[in-house]
């Protein structure tokens, strides 16, 4: 800390910060800091430690014995492989449907006016006043009809109606942000519409795409209730974690959080850049 | 090369009326400034022309085509935006390229083409980077010469130096010049400065509240504008207008009277700062001088003529201080007479001694 | 834009607005036409089902405690972290990353987290006993420490929870020109002025957004309670679930469902109306 502290903290506006509010200010920092990282640390000791990690005592803060065996085992558990593999599938396809869905909607409402947007962004707003997980609760009995219940498929339906909202607003604000002349200049260079939109806005707008995506990857990931209520074998990671949840020893519970929080963790490193803007976006 | 014709266009944003029939023809080759203040719907008509916006109603002919309904890309023309609209992810050489490769020029064909309007806009040393490593007057070369390299028939021009700071401005405006002489493009250049379409253009097309108010060589523009708004609008400092009435085919101003032109009883007298000289005598007009700008190629004086604001332009000797009251000679042949019922100029009076 | 153009943007919106109406729409009417429609025939016989069950009331008070004390708790955690950071220069945007990883961890993962913690050989007892403070293991979350379960679904919802009213305050701050607080700063203000005068009323569209969606959310709070209590703990969403899956009966558990939305949608409009903001104040 001192050596971090003993740089100069100078704000972006240039005002420097003095000494005694520079160490409370600090100080604070690295109580977040652990405040945030230290149950990620500790489950992930839970996940490592094994069955008798699970039960030493006291336990020390420091890792001690710790082994991939018992994060294996728990993978090799019947059902948890297949939950993983229903997760990876259900968000994979919600990352498709929203994204799919969501940039068209999002790009007709940067870039046209027309009667009825009004009423398509309300709709699309609306949706955020409501517990969405909860509309899981009737669709049982279409799913089943449809044959769409306890698929990872059916599930991912769902979480794209989580998910694509927000794709909506944020590929909105993300295609707003690309100057029309680039499209106009295409246009009168030669292109057609679906032309000047593959070769000119396509590549400017990847990146937010790629975040968009990885967004709703991380909301139907981490989705618990309408997974659990659609599957009863094709279960999720996060309904198989839940229903197992009250006969499962601590150890196995452990590793099921910690593979949980793996993906998000690095997800969201990946789109660290475009959170704000994203989100500073999608609340309005 | 072709020539355009622009017949009776309209366009309606619901209620409101951004162009009223307008109609302009501009000769193969010929350079052509739609010069107006923001909102006079010189933009919107540019934008027609290249497809971008669609009329209500009307014509654009383009070298004996009706192209009123094809899409931008089958007008054959190319346009330079206000925002430059250079791709960011391509370098300044596909940038270039861009219309040569949509229309599946050959590649030999297509460094051919570019070189060639590089070595036009002398930015050969940049082919290779990215926009993003260059200056605004850079960029702008670069979306004049991506707008040159497919040799258009057409070139539509949308206040292309308005991004650029003063000093380039005008470098960018006598280079601007110069290339398009060479190429011999047809060009329609929508701008609000003046200057930029009194150097540039051949004749330049006044747009006010969504029509054409005048159309002529700067020169004619500058001398005898059509309508009060032109006068108004065009010259630093802008035309004076000096209410006045005509009784029996006269106006007199303080001791002066000029011959009243035909037409009207109510009159604006158009009088440019630069066409009034001081008499040294205090004859003339009377002038009461209330702020004195010493603008060192002249002084500018702001004062009023029988209660009237007005600016007047005097030689950087004279001296003239706040507060008095000088005497102004003009030569009646330079002034505009404005019919004040209509904004229109009436005709010059032939005998018009005093 | 071409007027020829004009069907260009249905065909855009289109496949969403099919969705959204499909997964959307219809179940929103299912759900509230299932919960009238109970197997004695009478209209409210479902909800008169949930009113009598045993956890009902349970259910009620334990959610609606935990949004008033989680909310409000992460809201001003939330400004306090934002404007931490905004002093930071350096490492700032390691700092940044750190804050919001919660965004991404699920109430399960997040229950677990916190289970590692406040399990009966977890490390809150380790550290306690390391200190002298307990003589061996003691439960934290059984059925008989009602107020120390609660406390630690507290602590996990805000542990979890609070990086999304984080990220929100954040975008918000970015709006507000820093010009007004140096006006402010020019005339005199003291630094807590200038965050009560300047700052938080700018603040307000973006606050209204994090309530918004922290409340909405915290009526749905399920996960991390099952993961820290088990059925100890009753919330709303959680008595859907077993309504729905347990006792296989999905008229009650209509009924809970529509009882969470209409508080949902309460608690919106009630945002909406409290902390209205006037579009001329806005910068």
């Amino acid at each position: 800390m001192t050596s971090v502290t003993a740089t100069p903290i100078v704000k972006p506006s240039g005002i420097s910060v003095p000494g005694a509010r520079r160490l409370l200010l600090w100080t604070g920092i690295i109580a977040v800091l652990a405040w945030v990282l230290l149950p990620i640390y500790f489950v992930a000791l839970g996940a490592f430690g094994g069955r008798l990690g699970v039960f030493r005592w006291p336990k020390s803060i420091w890792p001690s014995d710790l082994s991939a065996a018992s994060m294996l085992q728990f993978l090799n558990i019947e059902g948890v492989f297949g939950a993983l593999m229903n997760s990876f599938i259900a968000a994979g396809f919600t990352v498709l449907f929203s994204v799919l869905l969501g940039a068209p909607a999002g790009y007709a409402l940067a870039r046209y006016s027309f009667k009825g947007q009004t009423a398509f962004r309300l709709l699309v707003l609306l949706t955020r006043a409501f517990p969405l997980a909860i509309l899981a609760l009737p669709l049982t009995v279409s799913f089943i009809r449809l044959g769409l219940y306890d698929t990872a498929f059916g599930v991912s339906l769902i979480h794209t109606v989580l998910a694509l909202p927000f794709a909506v607003l944020v590929t909105q604000s993300l295609f707003m942000g690309i100057p029309r002349e680039y499209e106009e200049a295409a246009w009168v260079f030669g292109c057609t519409r679906f032309q000047a939109f593959l070769r000119v806005v396509m590549p400017l707008a990847l990146p937010g795409l790629a975040a968009t995506a990885i967004f709703a990857f991380v909301i139907s990931w981490n989705e618990v209730f309408a997974a659990s209520i659609l599957t009863v074998r094709e279960r999720t990671l996060t309904a198989y974690l839940l229903k197992v949840l009250s006969e499962s020893p601590l150890h196995y519970r452990f590793a099921g959080g910690f593979i949980l929080i793996i993906p998000s963790v690095l997800f969201i490193f990946a789109v660290r850049r475009y959170l704000f803007a994203v989100w500073g976006i999608a609340s309005k | 090369m072709a020539d355009i014709v622009i017949d009776r266009v309209s366009k309606h944003f619901g209620d409101f009326h951004a162009l009223q029939e307008v109609s302009l023809n501009v000769g193969d080759g010929e350079f052509v400034a739609l010069l107006g203040p923001s909102g006079c719907g010189k933009t919107t008509l540019l934008r027609i022309i290249a497809g971008l916006e669609t009329q209500s109603s009307g014509r654009i002919v383009i070298g004996g085509r009706d192209v009123s309904a094809l899409s931008p890309r089958e007008r054959g023309l190319a346009m330079v935006f206000q925002n430059y609209a250079v791709f960011p992810h391509m370098t300044v050489f596909e940038n270039v390229a861009f219309g040569l490769r949509m229309k599946k020029v050959p590649d030999a064909e297509v460094k051919r083409q570019v070189e060639r309007a590089a070595a036009l806009l002398h930015i050969e040393p940049y082919l290779d980077r990215y926009p993003a490593k260059l200056s605004g007057g850079q960029r702008q070369r670069v979306a004049v010469a991506r707008a040159l390299a497919v040799q258009p028939a057409v070139l539509l021009m949308d206040e292309p130096l308005s991004n650029l700071d003063a000093l380039l401005r005008l470098e960018m405006r006598t280079e601007l010049k110069a290339v398009l002489r060479e190429a011999g493009t047809t060009t329609i250049y929508v701008t609000h400065d003046q200057t930029e379409a009194m150097g540039l253009a051949d004749r330049i097309a006044v747009m006010y509240g969504g029509k054409i108010d005048q159309i002529d060589t700067p020169l004619s523009v500058y001398a005898a504008p059509t309508t009060r708004f032109v006068g108004g609008f065009i010259g630093n400092p802008p035309m004076n207008f000096i209410k006045v009435k005509a009784e029996s085919g006269t106006v007199r101003i303080g001791p002066v009277s000029f011959v009243a032109p035909a037409g009207g009883l109510d009159l604006d007298l158009g009088l440019r700062g630069e066409d009034a000289h001081l008499s040294g005598d205090g004859s003339g007009l009377p002038f009461d001088v209330r702020v004195v700008e010493p603008m060192g190629s002249h002084l500018l004086l702001t004062g009023s003529i029988e209660g009237q604001a007005a600016r007047i332009v005097a030689p950087p000797t004279a001296t003239v201080r706040a507060g008095e009251r000088v005497g102004l000679t003009v030569d009646p042949s330079r002034l505009t007479w404005i019919d004040t019922s209509t904004g229109r100029a009436l005709a010059r009076p032939q005998d018009s001694t005093r | 834009m071409p007027t020829r153009a004009n069907w260009i943007p249905y065909a855009l919106i289109a496949p969403s607005v099919v969705f959204l109406g499909a997964l959307f729409i219809v179940p929103l009417v299912q759900t509230i036409w299932l919960s009238f429609s109970s197997d004695d025939g009478t209209l409210l016989g479902n909800y008169a089902r949930m009113a009598g069950d045993l956890n009902f009331s349970v259910a009620i008070r334990n959610t609606f405690m935990l949004t008033l004390v989680v909310v409000p708790l992460q809201v001003a955690l939330a400004i306090g972290m934002a404007l931490m950071i905004s002093k930071v220069g350096k490492g700032r945007d390691l700092i940044l990353w750190v804050f919001t990883i919660p965004l991404g961890i699920s109430d399960l993962a997040a229950g677990l987290a916190w289970l590692a913690i406040l399990q009966n050989s977890g490390y809150l007892n380790s550290a306690l006993y390391g200190l002298g403070l307990i003589q061996g293991q003691t439960g934290w979350l059984s059925q008989e420490t009602p107020v120390t379960l609660f406390i630690g679904i507290v602590l996990a919802e805000v542990w979890r929870a609070t990086a999304i009213v984080l990220v929100i305050v954040i975008a918000g701050l970015q709006l507000i020109p820093k010009e007004f607080s140096e006006a402010a700063e020019i005339f005199g203000a003291k630094p807590w002025t200038r965050f009560c005068k300047i700052t938080l009323p700018l603040l307000k569209p973006s606050l209204q957004s994090a309530l918004i969606l922290r409340t909405v959310l915290a009526f749905e709070v399920f996960a991390v309670v099952y993961a820290l209590g088990g059925t100890n703990f009753p919330v709303l969403a959680g008595e859907a679930y077993n309504w729905q899956n347990i006792n296989q009966n999905y008229g009650v558990a209509a009924a809970y469902a529509v009882l969470i939305m209409a508080i949902s949608i309460a608690a919106t409009v009630f945002y909406l109306r409290v902390l209205r903001v006037r579009p001329e104040q806005l910068p």
